[in-house]
């Protein structure tokens, strides 16, 4: 079973407290906490890393690859996310941010901003298409793919059936380095410049079974420092050193990037698991079939609020808008529309991943739930996570699942220690 | 046999509440293990019976009762009642006023859709009395 569960959403057993925090917060009842340590419950696990936001004492993290691994590949590509732009502030444009990335060691940059140009043209084709279930949603966040795989099965064929903006950039790539400078693709490393925890996740252990185009995930905090320092020695800089993109692609960081690239339909863009949770709540029992497209990103403000990421998600989305104009006005970064997209659509299926049946047995199930309605009744409603579960009911399902007792409930052991309390009290007396 | 049993309360013109019911009556049929195909088919007659009870019903309750083959809903209110059942079955009949409308709710699609996707729909009504919506769903045909 572990194998199977790869997740870059580790905790530090040693910064932890055990404290509450992360099991209220998680949005898959995915963590406990078990000996005053919290413990990830593997396949439940999203890695939208609404945890590593919460905890209070640093003890959840994402696992990224090193900036030392630059130095095992001969030809190294690197994927920046269109989010690490607006994290340095209206001094570093992204010419400088790109070219500090040749200067840090990669010999070749190509935006993923590009990528998600070309994935706006798919999904505007795709749109048009026949026999689509309405309201198409975004494919581009993994953590919203994972939770739909869980939670909302009959929306699995409502995803948009598109690569991520980051796969074709990966894919591209390298096919582009091949062509201009005749590189063998195994010599090359894809290096993608992640905000994303759950992107990391998706290229270890992809959930459509196929194997990523990207190598090596390097998280924008571990490179933040290095390419600050490059940057303010630059000086004066030539413009345009490569193929840069055009706003579309660039405004994907944000939450309305995407939909607001697509140009036709009733769009709405969801930021936030929570309310990403509450939407899809809505799809499957209204239909909502007069939207046609949902932008559903697990982070608050979308990529820019990635777990690492290092500037407020605010302050970097006015950092974006001021980029974005910028681009908007100048003339020469028109990208010519793409046209051939129909080799980005999925060739595999995303299944459904019904991790929350009690039993594979329906009468088995049927009796579990009667045993969870039992002990739920029993205990105190109070939600109040001391017990290391999130909710009572949660606690309820864990001792009929075996992987908790009811005295774990402190008001129960409270309960139980009055009890022998009293025998105690009347054998004194007899 | 075991036999699930869940009350809800459906209160009266809070079309924010409304859903909980439904929703929840869906995340026990996924732990149960129930397909998603099935789940799917009661979420949505039985959240449309709950937003009939809210816009016409003054509210009223749901009654739930899942076994290994089946589950049963039953929406009932207290409201002033069906006039014409079979008026009211028809798509796009609704006697929603324009306010409920507004929101994007009442295009009359309501009672078509709780039969579409029931296995069995029996709804009793009496004018000035109230209205009962009687939906069972079967796991497997």
């Amino acid at each position: 079973m572990e194998q199977e569960y790869f997740h870059s959403v580790t905790l530090n057993t040693a910064k932890c407290k055990g404290c509450t925090n992360c099991i209220k917060h998680c949005p898959t009842e995915a963590i406990r906490v078990r000996s005053g340590k919290a413990v990830i419950i593997k396949e439940r696990c999203i890695d939208c890393g609404v945890c590593i936001r919460v905890c209070p004492y640093h003890a959840k993290k994402a696992v990224t690859d090193s900036l030392d691994t630059i130095k095992n590949y001969s030809y190294k590509i690197a994927l920046p996310a269109p989010s690490l732009y607006g994290q340095f502030g209206p001094n570093y444009s992204r010419e400088r941010i790109v070219l500090a990335l040749k200067q840090f060691g990669f010999d070749y940059v190509f935006e993923v901003a590009r990528a998600a140009e070309i994935v706006t043209n798919a999904s505007e084709n795709y749109m048009k298409s026949k026999n689509i279930k309405k309201p198409v949603i975004s494919s581009a966040c993994p953590a919203v793919v994972r939770f739909i795989q869980i939670r909302f099965p009959n929306l699995i064929d409502n995803l948009l059936k598109i690569e991520s903006p980051m796969e074709v950039a990966a894919a591209l790539s390298k096919q582009e380095v091949h062509e201009k400078f005749g590189i063998p693709i195994e010599k090359m490393g894809v290096f993608f410049i992640s905000p994303c925890a759950a992107k990391v996740t998706s290229i270890k252990a992809p959930y459509e079974n196929i194997k990523s185009n990207v190598d090596v995930v390097l998280s924008i905090k571990d490179i933040y420092l290095p390419l600050l320092d490059i940057m303010k020695k630059q000086g004066e800089i030539t413009k345009e050193p490569f193929s840069l993109s055009s706003a579309i692609g660039v405004a994907w960081a944000s939450s309305g990037g995407e939909s607001g690239a697509i140009k036709e339909g009733r769009r709405i863009a969801v930021h936030g698991i929570h309310n990403v949770n509450d939407i899809l709540e809505q799809v499957v029992q209204r239909g909502l079939d007069n939207i046609d497209f949902i932008e559903a990103l697990a982070c608050p403000e979308g990529c820019l609020g990635g777990p690492l990421t290092v500037e407020n998600p605010f302050i970097a989305k006015e950092n974006l808008k001021t980029e974005i104009e910028k681009i908007r006005k100048d003339q020469a970064h028109k990208v010519p529309r793409t046209e051939n997209v129909d080799e980005f659509v999925w060739k595999s299926k995303v299944e459904y991943r019904p991790i929350m049946k009690l039993d594979d047995d329906m009468m088995k199930a049927l009796e579990k739930m009667q045993m969870i309605d039992e002990i739920t009744e029993g205990l105190y409603d109070l939600d109040c996570g001391a017990c290391g579960a999130p909710s009572c009911r949660a606690l309820a399902e864990d001792i009929v699942r075996g992987i908790a007792k009811e005295t774990d409930c402190i008001f129960k052991l409270r309960e139980k220690v009055n009890i022998i309390a009293n025998q105690l009290h009347q054998i004194d007396r007899s | 046999m075991s036999t699930i049993v869940r009350d809800y309360s459906i209160p009266a013109n809070d079309f924010t509440i409304a859903g909980e019911a439904s929703s929840s009556v869906r995340k026990l049929l996924s732990q149960l293990g129930v397909s998603p195909d099935v789940v799917k088919r009661t979420s949505i007659a039985m959240y449309e019976a709950e937003i009939n009870a809210v816009i016409h019903g003054n509210g009223g309750k749901a009654h739930v009762e899942i076994d290994e083959s089946k589950i049963y809903i039953c929406i009932s209110d207290e409201g002033p009642g069906i006039a014409d059942l079979d008026l009211a079955m028809q798509e796009g009949y609704s006697t929603a006023p324009d306010s409920i409308r507004e929101m994007g709710f009442g295009a009359g699609m309501g009672l078509s859709n709780i039969k579409k996707n029931s296995d069995i729909l029996y709804i009793e009504t009496e004018i000035n009395k109230g209205t009962k919506v009687n939906i069972t769903v079967f796991f497997s045909k």
